[in-house]
């Protein structure tokens, strides 16, 4: 009884249709029970890497039922292009991109990508070893997984990893002008690097007009209508960067 | 140029001054009468039309849901170009997580993703129980279950309220906040606490249900099927509601994928990925429930979807009610597990058990996991590694609102500064988990 015509016309008509979501080959997955700490069976792309790419592909571990690759930074992309793009793979779901620094200083940071095949029901992990000594760089995966955008530049922000390829590899949890470091680094106090008197009077001296980036203010056409003593600090800022590693 | 113009001006405006002269004096010529102005001078009308005007919405702005701040490029009252800001509520979490025990860190994940503590509780301890390898009892289980479907709601019932309001419509938020109270008054009859509630532990449970708490929650699965219906019926059909999220913010199911999208965001683009039916735990395969997906990825069709799944959700806590079975809500194993509190003022063992729980916390093999639930945002993760200590090595949050936050510039490009208001509120975003 309802009248048609007081439902406006470009309310879609029909009620959501409800999935059927897609059935795996293998049956339907079931909820994790006791999963053994080793010697569960491998994600079958483990063997796929290896035998595809050879020494790029370095180990590959299953702790907790959950397969993760070791390979060297050099192939990283190459091997992320293949998982996303192989039909029999088709790893398309970026979940994460993260790092991990052991308490052990002597042991390498490890960078880690979690990938989800969604098709296939399918997680991997991928990591590179990167030594403390060396230069702190892994390839973006931006180019394949749009979504990789924020989460590499959280890691570099957290962890001083530089991403290359990333066109916009700026701070992104931490103020652009942040000089104290990486916060999730081991070597970075849990309190920061000042004490709670320092970081009080630095955030009550900080100018709130210069939370506008060099980028933003191109925008506007507006750097030329500042008043000189912020023109002086933005220019500064633009010649310095950002803090260089081990600094 | 300038004009010059005669102002007829009224004597007696607005008062006299201690000498009797009308105290706007400048505007009145002695003794009354008119008076010539000399008008400002017109200037030309600035040329506009080649500018782009960059605005700055936040981070002190309500219809931001928090402190998240955009800075647009703005074409006459088309975007351009955004660019969001985070990050003002950053207080370290994943930093925080290295120095504690593991239940120690259940308090802090009340507080990332603050409409939906329980879930992250339940999340927490998911993961933490797979890196101790023990499992979890059937009651917990099943309690674990009624626990994250409560937080989807309250959690769902937030997004509609404030989106409502954001786009012109006070009612429903009302009716829905007092819904979100009446599942705050259960929480609070069972954990003692609303808002953090700390409700899990791993191995089990802070607490078992008080007596009388399931009528609390039928009486709750009654009533609430009617507010929501009520509550969508004035927003569905709406011509103001459609005009303002219809075809706004769209994404198509293969942008969506690619940007990590999860939760609603991507079911609304037509992607039936639920971490619920894709990658089970807590025995999800076995409740009977639809996940809803969309057609279309727009605001409204997110609207749709939330909507669906606080409908879904009610039959999984039918469902859960049914199957609760009796027994222990804690695992047996000591390790873990506190002895009762009688017993270690009593026994000597026990004594020492538990001084030595409580001050060394419990310790997992080295190792790392990543476990994933579906919460209300979408996929929430929490990544562990051990070292072999009791406390973790790192303690990664997978936010899912960060994620879908970082495509909001692809969703609002193109679309009016009004629309942006509609379109961020669709993400769901709460600050605390995108900052942590």
């Amino acid at each position: 009884m309802t009248s048609p015509a007081s439902v406006p016309a470009n309310v879609p008509a029909s009620p959501l249709p409800m999935s059927a979501v897609a059935a795996d080959e293998n049956g339907s997955p079931i909820t994790p029970v006791n999963v053994p700490r080793t010697g569960a069976p491998a994600n079958p792309t483990a063997a796929v890497l290896a035998s595809r790419f050879g020494v790029a592909v370095l180990r590959t571990e299953v702790i907790w039922g959950e397969t993760t690759v070791f390979v060297t930074r050099e192939a990283l992309h190459d091997i992320v292009r293949f998982l996303h793009d192989e039909p029999s793979e088709r790893y398309d779901y970026l979940v994460d991109v993260t790092a991990v620094e052991y308490r052990d200083g002597d042991r390498p940071l490890e960078v880690v990508w979690h990938l989800r095949a969604l098709g296939h029901r399918r997680f991997l992990r991928l990591k590179v070893e990167l030594p403390k000594r060396g230069a702190l760089w892994v390839p973006s995966v931006i180019d394949i997984y749009s979504g990789a955008d924020w989460l590499e530049r959280e890691c570099y922000d957290m962890f001083g990893i530089r991403f290359e390829g990333h066109p916009d590899l700026r701070r992104l949890l931490m103020w652009e002008q942040y000089k104290e470091g990486h916060p999730l680094r081991k070597d970075f106090p849990l309190r920061g690097r000042f004490s709670r008197s320092e970081q009080l009077k630095q955030a009550l001296a900080a100018d709130p007009e210069a939370r506008y980036s060099m980028e933003e203010l191109n925008i506007a056409e507006a750097f030329h209508s500042l008043p000189a003593d912020m023109k002086q600090r933005l220019a500064e800022r633009a010649a310095h960067g950002e803090l260089e590693e081990g600094e | 140029m300038s004009a010059r113009r005669t102002i007829e001006v009224a004597l007696g405006t607005s008062g006299l001054d201690a000498q009797g002269l009308p105290l706007r004096a400048p505007l009145v010529a002695q003794g009354g009468g008119a008076v010539a102005l000399e008008a400002l001078p017109v200037t030309a009308e600035p040329e506009l039309e080649a500018d782009h005007m960059l605005i700055n919405i936040g981070p002190q702005h309500p219809a931001t849901h928090g402190v998240l701040r955009l800075v647009l490029e703005l074409d006459g009252e088309t975007v351009v170009r955004c660019i969001p800001h985070i990050g003002y509520l950053h207080c370290g979490f994943e930093k925080i997580g290295e120095y504690r025990q593991y239940n120690q860190i259940i308090p802090w994940t009340d507080r990332e993703d603050y409409l939906n503590s329980p879930g992250n509780n339940v999340a927490f301890a998911l993961g933490a129980e797979r890196l101790f390898g023990v499992g979890m009892t059937e009651r917990t289980k099943v309690l674990r279950v009624i626990l994250m479907e409560l937080s989807r709601i309250i959690s769902h019932l937030v997004w509609l309220g404030t989106t409502s309001v954001d786009i012109g419509a006070f009612t429903p938020f009302l009716w829905l906040y007092q819904e979100r109270e009446n599942v705050y008054n259960l929480l609070e009859g069972w954990v003692g606490a609303r808002l953090t509630t700390t409700a899990t532990r791993v191995g089990g449970m802070a607490a078992d249900l008080p007596d009388g708490w399931l009528d609390g929650l039928r009486a709750f699965l009654k009533g609430f099927p009617k507010t929501l219906e009520e509550s969508v019926r004035m927003l569905e059909t709406n011509a103001i509601w459609a005009g303002r999220t219809v075809g706004l913010g769209a994404m198509s199911a293969q942008e969506a994928v690619n940007a990590g999208l999860s939760g609603p965001m991507l079911r609304a683009s037509g992607v039936a990925y639920d971490v619920r039916k894709d990658f089970p735990y807590l025995d999800y395969e076995t409740y009977d429930f639809d996940v809803p997906v969309g057609t279309a990825g727009d605001v409204y069709d997110r609207f749709l979807v939330r909507v669906e799944e606080m409908r879904q959700s009610v039959r999984i806590l039918e469902q859960a009610i049914r199957r609760l079975p009796d027994g222990p809500i804690n695992i047996d194993d000591p390790r873990l597990i506190l002895p009762p509190k009688h017993k270690a003022t009593s026994e000597m063992e026990s004594m020492i058990h538990h001084f030595k729980l409580v001050m060394e916390g419990p310790r997992p093999p080295a190792g790392e996991c990543y476990v994933a639930v579906e919460s209300p945002k979408g996929e929430k993760g929490y990544y562990f590694v051990s070292d072999g200590t009791s406390k973790p090595v790192r303690w990664r949050i997978r936010p899912p609102s960060f994620v879908n936050l970082s495509a909001i510039p692809k969703m609002v490009e193109g679309h009016l500064l009004s629309d942006v208001i509609a379109i961020n509120a669709s993400i769901d975003i709460v600050m605390g988990e995108i900052d942590r």
